[in-house]
């Protein structure tokens, strides 16, 4: 087998095996702490039979290992399991929610990275600069702002004071795709500020680093615009730490899409998810943390595996 | 010693804020739920930057607000450092199965992102002070552990480490007099981006109704205390969320100043 399948078949079986282990911190972590299910859903006052009949309906009299153990196989063939607060199947609950979350994630990746990559050959190639110095000023700050008071900034300044977009991003089935897209433009905003910051750091960090190498002197001695030497030579060398950081802040987009649908009300997976932490909806809870998880760890499997892809040094052996 | 302007400026702000959280009673105006006048009066005189969503002085919540945010992200920040930079530096000079076993545990705990972890945790636990506390610090010290144990790996491997250990130095002596007092300066660094961070934290989650608990008051909350009020125009909820962002940045520019200052001490370039 080729020695770059070899390390990309074993990237992914150990992220798969990462995954494993983190449904277990999930579940079995939680079923270890102090607490007890039954008593939270009944409160102080219930009583030791309605308690007892509650833990046998849900299961809770059986160690937490089969239970565990069913829990897993359940998500394996797409039984999420039903929710204890409305007595509604998770999996349908979460289909409808899981699509809007997708859409709005995907619309912030899609305008930040091509931008975020652009500001970043901007800086490095006005390094020093007055471009440079503005570009890291304005994204030092949006660094230094949690993700609501990002998004509640946006939300006074574009949709109440100067009235440009809506404020609360209302989605049903059946809209449009302009409506639709008209609807999540201000979250789309927020997570695009959010993210494009580390990126484009990273971005001009890696491009900066590439560029004290001998051979842009010698492009440069060349009489190669400066443009263009990054362009060229920088650009395909920054490749690998470029893609990372990218990937890493796409997995970042899922923390971000949590706070950023509270903030504007939008019907997603992150709504759904601190809704029902309030209510302390376990399996609710539990199901959503591990899609959550299991998208941020493919994510990072992701990058991982197109950093080795974009490493020439590991396309050639020798 | 020469102290670079922007450094100055945030010890000053930093300074400021600690010592309003400390003597916060003294400076408010008035009691932290105590209600005092309308639904969003305007500043004015008796109230400077005007009343919440139910009446209450908000420079008063926004001082009290501080001391919690500020006491719990430093709680946090303390016992994410201790643990972490104990169990890492452990980890370093213990090497084999006790540090793959630890590290392993710590890139398990990492992958999963820290605000879904946490909330996976609060929806189990009650949601108190202490509890918030030693779930921040817990989650925040793998950050730190992996610093810690990155600083020491490199530190253990010295001459005066080994002269240490073939003294027959126990292992409490090798990692608080002969790692810690090298490995400071690099942790000293970082306590300043993970008090930022925990800060952060706390306000997100406060700010989803699962942190800090009314009536007590923190900047988070008091920013979804108010967040109804934007849409009409008022900008009660923008306040918190400035001191957020100044608290942040004066922070930032300290941890910069002390970071660059140990790069140079390592022969870096300051």
């Amino acid at each position: 087998m080729h020695p770059v399948l070899t390390l990309v078949v074993q990237r992914i079986a150990l992220g798969l095996l990462l995954l494993f282990a983190v449904s277990a911190v999930i579940f079995l972590g939680v079923a270890a702490l102090p607490g007890d299910t039954a008593q939270a859903i009944l409160g102080q006052s219930a009583t030791p039979q309605a308690l007892a009949n509650l833990r046998a309906e849900m299961g809770l009299d059986q160690p937490a290992l089969t239970r565990y153990f069913n829990w897993l196989g359940g998500i394996l063939t797409g039984d999420l399991g039903t929710s204890l607060s409305n007595r509604t199947d998770i999996a349908t609950a979460i289909g409808q929610r899981l699509g809007n979350t997708l859409f709005l994630a995907a619309w912030a990746a899609v305008i930040s990275v091509p931008l975020a990559i652009l500001l970043g050959l901007v800086a490095a190639r006005y390094n020093g600069r007055w471009p440079d110095k503005l570009i890291s000023g304005v994204t030092l700050s949006t660094i230094s702002l949690p993700e609501f008071v990002v998004g509640y900034l946006v939300l006074y300044f574009l949709a109440v004071k100067w009235q440009l977009f809506p404020s609360v991003a209302m989605v049903f089935p059946g809209m449009g795709i302009m409506e639709r897209l008209n609807a999540v433009i201000l979250p789309v905003i927020v997570l695009v500020l959010v993210v494009l910051a580390h990126m484009m750091r990273m971005t001009r960090a890696a491009i900066l680093n590439v560029m004290q190498s001998a051979y842009i002197e010698t492009a440069e001695l060349k009489g190669l615009s400066p443009m263009r030497v990054i362009w060229r030579h920088a650009f395909p060398n920054a490749v690998a730490p470029v893609v990372n950081v990218v990937m890493l802040n796409l997995a970042y987009l899922v923390v971000g899409v949590v706070v950023v649908e509270v903030v504007f009300v939008y019907p997603g997976m992150g709504q759904y998810l601190v809704d029902h932490v309030a209510k302390r909806d376990l399996p609710v809870v539990q199901a959503v943390g591990l899609i959550f998880a299991a998208v941020y760890i493919g994510l990072n499997i992701m990058a991982d595996v197109i950093s080795i892809l974009a490493n020439p040094r590991l396309r050639h052996p020798k | 010693m020469r102290i670079p302007i922007s450094a100055l400026v945030g010890m000053v702000f930093t300074g400021a804020f600690f010592l309003a959280a400390i003597f916060a009673p003294l400076i408010a105006p008035y009691g932290m739920a105590e209600i005092v006048g309308g639904v969003w009066d305007p500043a004015s005189e008796a109230h400077w930057l005007g009343t919440d969503a139910i009446g209450r002085d908000l420079l008063s919540r926004m001082i009290y607000g501080g001391q919690t945010t500020i006491f719990v992200a430093s709680a946090a920040t303390v016992l994410s450092f201790t643990l972490g930079s104990v169990l890492g530096f452990s980890a370093a000079v213990a090497g084999g199965w006790t540090d793959q076993g630890l590290s392993r545990l710590v890139d398990l705990v990492m992958a999963i992102p820290a605000l879904i972890l946490a909330l996976v945790v609060l929806s189990v636990l009650p949601v108190t002070l202490t509890v918030l506390i030693l779930v921040m610090g817990l989650l925040d010290s793998t950050r730190v552990f992996r610093l810690a144990r990155a600083v020491a790996v490199d530190i253990t491997v010295m001459d005066y480490v080994e002269a240490a250990r073939l003294r027959g130095e126990g292992w409490g002596w090798i990692i608080f007099r002969e790692i810690l007092p090298n490995a400071l300066s690099p942790l000293v660094a970082e306590l300043g981006l993970r008090f930022i961070f925990a800060v952060l934290f706390i306000s997100t989650l406060s700010f989803l109704g699962l942190g800090v608990q009314p009536p007590l008051a923190d900047w988070g909350g008091i920013v979804k205390e108010n967040a109804s009020g934007l849409v009409y125009g008022i900008p009660a909820a923008l306040i918190p969320a400035f001191a957020i962002a100044a608290l942040a940045i004066s922070v930032n520019l300290v941890a910069d100043w002390v970071l660059s200052r140990t790069t140079s001490l390592k022969g870096g370039r300051g």
